[in-house]
């Protein structure tokens, strides 16, 4: 009797949890070298959608002397524990230090699987989090569901008070810039000039605006511009070996959408004609570009209006 | 086996009888069958139809963007140029708790209406518009939305400013070509007020009209509080360049807004239609 009830439990206890594993999404995370001792997971160039579990952010694993250092974490718990053992398994070392590099949430909620005493943000982007994480995340989970099954808003445990961090001898040099969002970290690896951009630099993937302040991020982009740099890694998109084609792409997508949305709005169009401007040919590599457009739309007509439409109320009406 | 059959008559008579009988005094055939399968399509063919003939018509167009990036601000647009004859044209969202955003007559305009509507979930976004003849013909899709929009407090309201901002009309106007109509933009500042958020009464712009110079009405229409904060409509009425237009508003305290714009000498480099 006992001994059938416990086989019958075993069967019980093997059969549903083996169900569950089956039917959880697992993210697969594929490093590749891009300089001595870089490695750069590249995101899906796409929206976040069910498809790529929200894994659409370029994640950095840096090899140090002092230990594994990772830029951003992506967008889940799960994201964020494959992730760890995937770099430590590639490097041999524990992970030290987890940056993040702005708020949103396909880069910084991975921290959950992180103990937060590691993990570092700009004071800017801490308080961002603080502000818009439960929001973003309560986001994720509509779009990503079970994806996102154990992911918890954690704030990261330190702010960034220097202009470098040292790694046994591998520095990394911390740059606190702004523009895509309210506090944007790029990073310089001294040893072997990689650039690490976060999301101020997007590369044949259009860059996004939620958070943007346009004028910030062009002078954002004048900074990494004059870094002395090699390749540069951009927050979305392929690796710039050249180190200035991200730069630039960014730059001229965010200058185009400006004119391009100042425009629709001097010629009378509504926010749903502005979403169907044609795309100058010189973006048809980027991916995502349709998407960010019409997104754009939604975050900078109303005050372009507001800005553009002259006054007509009747006073004392 | 043949009372059997019977029985099922008899079930078949009835359920086919009983929504007809339930619906309307005057028994008229169903609505067609809707291609969104909404749960709430024949409640609201019934409230905006009624009797009227319903089809759904790939002529009309329903356009908005693939993306609901905020579910306080959803832009629309519905154009029926090329259908004739559009007395009446509505917006409405079947799943929101207000459904209906605009019902708008374009007496002396080109049958064109765009503006920005709150999604409080996942819905069908549909335009119609009726005919001289009174039947209606319906364009539409579903939206994926976050939800809330409905539900969540006016940005102004959270700023607190409204009150300063209150009625503040912006607008111009373009000509558009040789058909004499012209292109109206206008904003009003205006916190739309769904009455869902605890402690702000429902409080929205009601009624909007355009008037010619010489004070003939070339578009009116309705307005409910699931149109967003701060309303943005585009409408063409026809006008000649020069020509003043005069937008007229009422809110639901009964306070009314007064702007005018002067149609353009020529309209922009033309990207709008």
């Amino acid at each position: 009797m006992m001994l059938s009830r416990r086989t019958a439990l075993g069967a019980l206890i093997a059969s549903v949890p083996v169900a569950a594993w089956a039917a959880a999404p697992e993210y697969r995370i594929t490093p590749v070298a891009i300089a001595k001792g870089v490695w750069m997971i590249h995101g899906a160039d796409a929206p976040i959608e069910t498809a790529n579990g929200g894994a659409i952010a370029n994640i950095v694993i840096v090899d140090t002397p002092a230990g594994t250092v990772l830029v951003d974490s992506g967008p889940s718990i799960r994201y964020g524990r494959a992730l760890k053992a995937a770099a430590e398994k590639l490097t041999g070392k524990p992970v030290v230090r987890v940056y993040v590099t702005h708020l949103h949430p396909d880069h910084g909620l991975g921290i959950t699987a992180f103990d937060p005493a590691i993990v570092v943000a700009l004071p800017g982007t801490i308080a961002d989090m603080s502000r818009d994480g439960r929001g973003f995340s309560d986001a994720m989970y509509r779009m990503l569901g079970d994806w996102m099954r154990g992911t918890d808003l954690v704030l990261p445990g330190r702010r960034i008070d220097r202009a470098a961090e040292d790694f046994g001898g591998r520095t990394l040099k911390l740059i606190a810039l702004s523009g895509h969002s309210g506090a944007d970290l790029a990073l310089l690896d001294v040893a072997t000039g990689t650039l690490i951009g976060g999301d101020l630099l997007f590369h044949d993937r259009a860059p996004s605006t939620p958070t943007a302040d346009l004028a910030k991020w062009r002078g954002s982009l004048d900074v990494l511009a004059g870094l002395p740099h090699k390749g540069a890694i951009p927050g979305h998109g392929p690796f710039d070996p050249s180190g200035i084609a991200a730069i630039a792409q960014t730059r001229a997508w965010i200058d185009w959408l400006e004119a391009a949305l100042t425009d629709a709005v001097r010629q009378g169009l509504d926010m749903v004609e502005a979403g169907q401007l044609p795309i100058p040919p010189q973006f048809a590599a980027m991916a995502a570009g349709r998407y960010e457009l019409q997104r754009s739309v939604s975050h900078f007509y109303p005050g372009l209006e507001a800005r553009l439409l002259p006054r007509m109320d009747v006073p004392g009406d | 086996m043949k009372a059997h059959r019977r029985w099922i008559a008899i079930i078949g008579f009835l359920t086919l009888a009983s929504p007809a009988s339930l619906a309307s005094p005057s028994a008229r055939a169903a609505y067609p069958v809707d291609p969104l399968q909404s749960p709430m399509w024949s409640a609201h063919a019934r409230t905006i139809f009624g009797d009227d003939p319903v089809h759904f018509d790939p002529l009309l167009k329903i356009e908005y963007p693939d993306i609901a990036e905020n579910q306080r601000s959803f832009p629309v647009a519905l154009d029926a140029r090329g259908i004739a004859q559009v007395k009446r044209m509505v917006i409405f969202a079947d799943l929101n708790p207000i459904p209906i955003a605009i019902d708008y007559r374009p007496d002396a305009a080109e049958p064109y209406v765009a503006t920005r509507i709150k999604l409080d979930q996942r819905t069908p976004v549909r335009g119609a518009v009726q005919l001289a003849d009174g039947q209606w013909l319906v364009a539409g899709g579903w939206v994926d939305a976050a939800g809330g929009g409905c539900s969540a407090p006016p940005l102004s309201r959270v700023k607190g400013d409204w009150a300063e901002h209150l009625g503040e009309m912006r607008g111009e106007a373009w000509p558009m070509g040789a058909d004499g109509a012209s292109r109206l933009r206008v904003t009003l500042r205006h916190p739309m007020d769904t009455g869902f958020v605890a402690n702000i009464p429902t409080y929205n712009i009601e009624e909007l009209e355009v008037k010619s110079a010489a004070g003939a009405v070339l578009g009116e229409m309705e307005i409910w509080a699931s149109v967003s904060e701060d309303p943005a409509i585009t409408l063409m009425p026809r006008a000649k360049p020069g020509e003043t237009l005069t937008v007229s508003a009422r809110d639901t305290n009964g306070r009314t807004y007064t702007g005018n714009v002067a149609v353009a000498a020529r309209a922009p480099l033309a990207t709008a239609r």
